[in-house]
């Protein structure tokens, strides 16, 4: 009971119920009595927090019958910052137009897709020809295949493509496709005898699809002088042309008309036009009738009918143009007497076969 | 997009006056007069209504001791303290709860009131703790020790109300309930 006695007489002392003597007994007591001192601190502190519990409770309910006074409801409205309606909007369905708008893309590059729109570029076929797919299409439509002689059995392992190409001047620059060297590892022009000539890229554009080779080898003595001129101004619509190359292995002609300034998409750098052209076909001349180059041939759309593409010949000129940049390459030199205009198209052709060439590329896989 | 709220408040020394003198008016006052602020702090940074009821009420207690403990000084004004005060509190909310995006939409000015909140703080838990003690606590100790050390009614009072005989039976009971009190309250981490 001792500790009871104790508590009741702090109690006392702090609360000042103590008579003057008292008092003074107990503070003797607190000065000698460290224990008695410590309780007298703890039990202070502990009511005094005891007590100012007591007064946050009753603060907190003053406050909460302050606030259930107040229409906190319409007060939100009122504060609430009113984004656009737009914003509003996309708040509250955001995840609907989400969803919407998810399927309106896939639907609308699903259509896209089957219907072939997405991939322009995998109609536009450049025509350069994979010589083991022809050898395949051919023993199978059960021709005899006139390749092997042709090709060095000792390059089993590259890939062998075969394109056209055109002699530009007498001292064997030849014109053709960027895209047939593209990946060239040894390029190859063979004439119209079956004469095969190592030559050497000098120039390509893959923009225009423009490539320049030079015919290097030491057993190249020359052709004669260019029977065609190269056309500096565009072509006009629906201009007789004609081409003559190598879709096969043997030299094959072929004619139409200009069907379309601009190429695909509206492209600039090409014609459209009506000549049916074959994988083989790329880096031929487009010549119109009077002997005059207006292109190179290059590719054609696998989806229509007749749409087939040409370089325009002003890029072949300007590709021509840059080469004289280079100091290292002597600048060819073109032609500029046309001995083909007034003949008739069997000896325009005559003359124009011994400087068409086909182009054989070798590749590393 | 920053609009103040504007409203007719009451002036700040009428309110720390008022407070002073224990005036239930100036309170209620006070609390109408700048709840509007804090409202529209707390709904436009992701807060709910209850949300701002919960950080101004804490602000109003933090700015009530302030002024009872005779040290709010009337440089700065009493809607500025109180601004500060919930937007420093809700940005520690917000942070517990992971919903900080590193940047509140501000509509006034503010004071650095860390330390306040720090003090308010230190205070919530040591209250949180007595208020689970006295919830362990169980009647009738609860009643004696609010009625004896908060309410500060006498013992005599007690005594009637609870029915004792005499008032050394009530002691002893107070005894051991804030006993009890005391070691529920220190057993708490």
């Amino acid at each position: 009971m001792r500790d009871e006695q104790l508590l009741e007489a702090i109690e006392r002392y702090l609360s000042g119920e103590m008579h003057p003597d008292e008092r003074k007994a107990f503070e003797q007591l607190r000065t000698e009595n460290a224990e008695v001192d410590q309780r007298v601190n703890e039990h202070q502190q502990f009511i005094s927090l005891l007590k100012q519990y007591g007064e946050r409770v009753e603060l907190e309910n003053r406050l909460n019958a302050i606030h259930s006074e107040i229409d906190v409801h319409s007060l939100t409205e009122e504060v609430t910052e009113r984004p656009g309606w737009i914003i509003q909007m996309w708040r509250d369905h955001h995840s609907k137009i989400s969803v919407a708008a998810s399927i309106a893309i896939f639907a609308i590059l699903g259509t896209l897709y089957v219907t072939g729109s997405l991939s322009n570029k995998s109609h536009y076929e450049e025509l350069i020809r994979k010589v083991n797919q022809m050898q395949y299409v051919q023993s199978h439509s059960g021709k005899v295949s006139t390749h092997p002689s042709s090709t060095p059995a000792s390059l089993p392992a590259t890939d062998r493509y075969r394109a056209t190409g055109f002699a530009l001047t007498s001292n064997g620059f030849i014109a053709t496709n960027y895209h047939v060297i593209d990946k060239a590892d040894s390029v190859y022009v063979q004439n119209v005898a079956g004469k095969s000539y190592k030559a050497k890229v000098i120039y390509s554009d893959p923009n225009s699809d423009v490539a320049i080779l030079k015919i290097t080898d030491t057993a190249f003595r020359g052709l004669g002088s260019i029977p065609y001129t190269f056309k500096k101004s565009e072509s006009d619509l629906a201009e007789s042309v004609f081409t003559y190359g190598y879709p096969q292995d043997a030299p094959h002609y072929d004619d139409g008309r200009i069907t379309s300034q601009s190429g695909l998409n509206g492209d600039s750098i090409d014609y459209q036009i009506s000549v049916p052209i074959n994988p083989g076909n790329s880096g031929g001349p487009l010549l119109d009738s009077h002997g005059n180059v207006v292109g190179i041939v290059k590719a054609r759309q696998t989806q229509l009918e007749g749409v087939h593409f040409a370089s325009k010949s002003t890029y072949l000129l300007a590709a021509i143009d840059s080469l004289s940049a280079d100091s290292a390459i002597k600048k060819p030199v073109l032609n500029t007497k046309n001995t083909l205009s007034g003949l008739t198209r069997p000896q325009q052709i005559k003359k124009l076969q011994n400087y068409v060439f086909l182009v054989k590329v070798y590749a590393k896989n | 997009m920053n609009k103040e709220y504007k409203t007719s408040a009451p002036t700040d020394s009428e309110i720390v006056f008022g407070i002073l003198n224990n005036s239930e008016s100036a309170i209620k006052r006070l609390y109408v007069a700048y709840f509007p602020m804090v409202l529209q702090l707390i709904i436009n940074n992701n807060g709910t209504p209850d949300d701002a009821k919960d950080i101004y009420q804490e602000a109003i207690i933090v700015l009530y001791n302030k002024i009872k403990k005779g040290d709010f000084e009337l440089s700065s004004k009493l809607k500025t303290f109180l601004y500060s005060v919930c937007r420093r509190l809700w940005l520690k909310r917000l942070s517990q709860m992971n919903r900080y995006g590193g940047d509140l939409k501000d509509f006034q000015d503010f004071l650095p009131v860390e330390e306040e909140v720090e003090d308010q703080d230190e205070r919530n838990i040591q209250f949180s703790k007595m208020q689970s003690a006295l919830g362990m606590l169980g009647e009738p100790c609860r009643t004696i020790i609010e009625d004896f050390y908060i309410k500060n009614r006498s013992m005599q009072e007690i005594c009637e109300s609870f029915g004792y005989t005499n008032a050394d039976n009530a002691k002893t009971q107070k005894y051991k309930c804030l006993q009890r009190l005391k070691k529920l309250f220190f057993q708490q981490k």
